[in-house]
């Protein structure tokens, strides 16, 4: 177990397509949560900004973009990159800056305005980037492989497009209650099933679109948390980036080809799972310890399998579980009470603090109507592109 | 009209030859057998392979469908497609070869849908075009999946 660090502060810029530039988003929510922690900007020693890419070209290199903004004042400066799990990656940064006794204090920061329909790659001709060649020789874009793992998840365990569509209706309604999605509207079984084919068997509103937003976190250490009177703090116990191990035998963004399974056995877990599983080993926590989980809904049929991975049930039991409201506010073990990317739509650098934003006002009982009665142990999980993975417990 | 063919990609799959006879190919590592497509000409990627030389090989002709989806939208650049001619759908198809253990995404054949590709049914891969430009008379060359009629693996 690594030791914890202490949330003092998180803020959020709301989700939308508000037509600014990212930096406006980030410097919004950089100081919505350094008020939420009630620390001054000259009082942070380290930024660490989470890449806004355009291009292939990483924005105005976010860190030192927010601390600019935000005014100079001579801070360490770290900025990071790893598609959807950049703003993981930023924690663990900050996190082992805490920890390692470079800054008391580490402000992070993710924010984007994303363009608009499929995220495709940078510009040029490019030979050398699997990302590059994925849209090139096959058109396959995001959607397209999580059409291929919803048609797969029909195909083994019998989930249906009607499965997939409670997923949403899920998200929306909690959504609905959450002032800094961009969707805010209750959305029906019907909608889901009259929205157009995107991906077969995955409809306009079984994907996430693209958002803009932004959202920050203000850590500490836990001793510089109890001096600034913050006895119990929400703190992160565990962030786990680990990659895959070969072979990965699962068909990932950007793959046209898995790995060869002929010389190594598979491990019989998932990649995803064992996301996961880094993460409630360094905790010490198992799922069964789960007051709420926010995972990366970038598909209603990609919730279901993240139930699996992160252990809340068994392989081919996601539909069961969102089937009977356990995955719903005032289930079992609630997921995605944010409302999700189903109800955010993708802000690629912000995702992964904002699902960490949750969970400290979850765990804080300040979530309003959203509320996880007696929330104690939360877990985020997602994925970046090429093998990034991502999960953050927080507790309290 | 005279073409000019040009694979999508050169070495990823054989070129001039007759439907039956084409294959993806990849690289096999003359350590471990792993093998690897899109081809590695580097480095073996399995971690605990001893080493060795990765030598071309030509990928099994079929192999069963794993999952499959299709693109009602058209994609962003760089596929190159005319934004003046109504967009067609295609079908991806993921497909999983036993004697490579992995699984190997591609276009299926045109015409070709997601109902004809339940998972676990036989493909095979065949010559495709993925691209035309009739100005220049040049077209490119891909590697499409389409069912086997008669749904034998070999
Ligand atoms: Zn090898």
């Amino acid at each position: 177990m690594t030791g914890d660090v202490a949330v003092l502060g998180a803020g959020m810029h709301p989700w939308g397509k508000w037509g600014r530039g990212f930096v406006t988003y980030g410097q919004a929510a950089a100081r919505a949560a350094l008020d939420d922690a009630g620390i001054g900007w000259p009082e942070v020693g380290s930024v660490v900004g989470a890449q806004t890419v355009r291009g292939g070209y990483p924005g105005y290199v976010a860190g030192a973009t927010f601390a600019r903004a935000l005014g100079w004042q001579g801070a360490r400066v770290t900025s990071v990159y790893a598609a959807c799990a950049s703003g993981a990656q930023a924690i663990n940064t900050a996190r082992a800056q805490i920890l390692a006794g470079m800054a008391d204090v580490v402000l992070v920061v993710g924010a984007d305005a994303a363009p608009k329909g499929f995220f495709a790659p940078a510009g040029g001709e490019r030979r050398d980037d699997p990302d590059w060649l994925r849209f090139r020789v096959l058109g396959a874009t995001n959607p397209a492989y999580f059409g291929l793992y919803a048609r797969r998840r029909m195909a083994l365990y019998g989930d249906t497009p009607e499965d997939f569509a409670l997923v949403k209706v899920k998200n929306a309604a909690a959504g609905a209650m959450n002032a800094n999605a961009r969707y805010r509207k209750p959305v029906t079984a019907e909608e889901v099933a009259a929205s157009a084919v995107v991906a077969d068997p995955l409809r306009l509103l079984d994907i996430c679109a693209t958002s803009d937003g932004g959202a920050a976190l203000v850590l500490s250490s836990v001793e510089f948390a109890r001096r600034r009177g913050v006895a119990d703090p929400v703190r992160i116990r565990a962030v786990s980036t680990v990659t895959p191990t070969f072979p990965r035998t699962v068909l990932d963004l950007p793959d046209i080809g898995t790995d060869s399974a002929v010389a190594v056995e598979p491990s019989p877990k998932s990649f995803r799972s064992s996301i996961a599983r880094a993460a409630y080993e360094e905790a010490g926590i198992g799922p069964e310890d789960l007051s709420l989980a926010e995972v990366y809904d970038l598909s209603t049929a990609l919730e279901l399998e993240w139930y699996e991975d992160i252990g809340l049930c068994g392989a081919g039991e996601g539909a069961k579980l969102v089937r009977e409201g356990a995955t719903a506010l005032g289930g079992r073990i609630p997921v995605n009470v944010s409302g999700g990317l189903a109800s955010f739509g993708e802000a690629v650098p912000a995702q992964a603090i904002a699902q960490v934003c949750e969970l400290t006002w979850q765990l804080r009982g300040r979530a309003g109507e959203r509320q996880v009665p007696g929330a104690r142990v939360g877990i985020t999980a997602n994925q970046g592109l090429f093998g990034h993975g991502s999960a953050v417990v927080a507790v309290r | 009209m005279p073409h000019t063919r040009i694979p999508v990609v050169a070495g990823w799959f054989t070129e001039d030859t007759a439907e039956e006879e084409f294959r993806l190919l990849g690289t096999r590592c003359s350590g471990c057998r792993s093998v690897h497509f899109p081809r590695e000409d580097g480095h073996c990627r399995n971690p605990g392979c001893p080493g060795g030389e990765l030598e071309e090989v030509p990928l099994s002709k079929r192999g069963t469908v794993w999952s499959c989806t299709d693109g009602r939208y058209r994609p962003p650049p760089p596929y190159v497609s005319d934004p003046g001619v109504p967009w067609v759908p295609y079908t991806l198809v993921a497909v999983e070869l036993a004697a490579e253990r992995m699984v190997v995404l591609g276009q299926a054949a045109p015409g070709v849908g997601v109902d004809d590709l339940p998972v676990g049914s036989v493909v095979e891969v065949v010559p495709g075009v993925l691209d035309e430009d009739r100005a220049a008379g040049t077209v490119h060359t891909t590697w499409n999946w389409r069912p086997v009629a008669a749904g034998a693996l070999s």
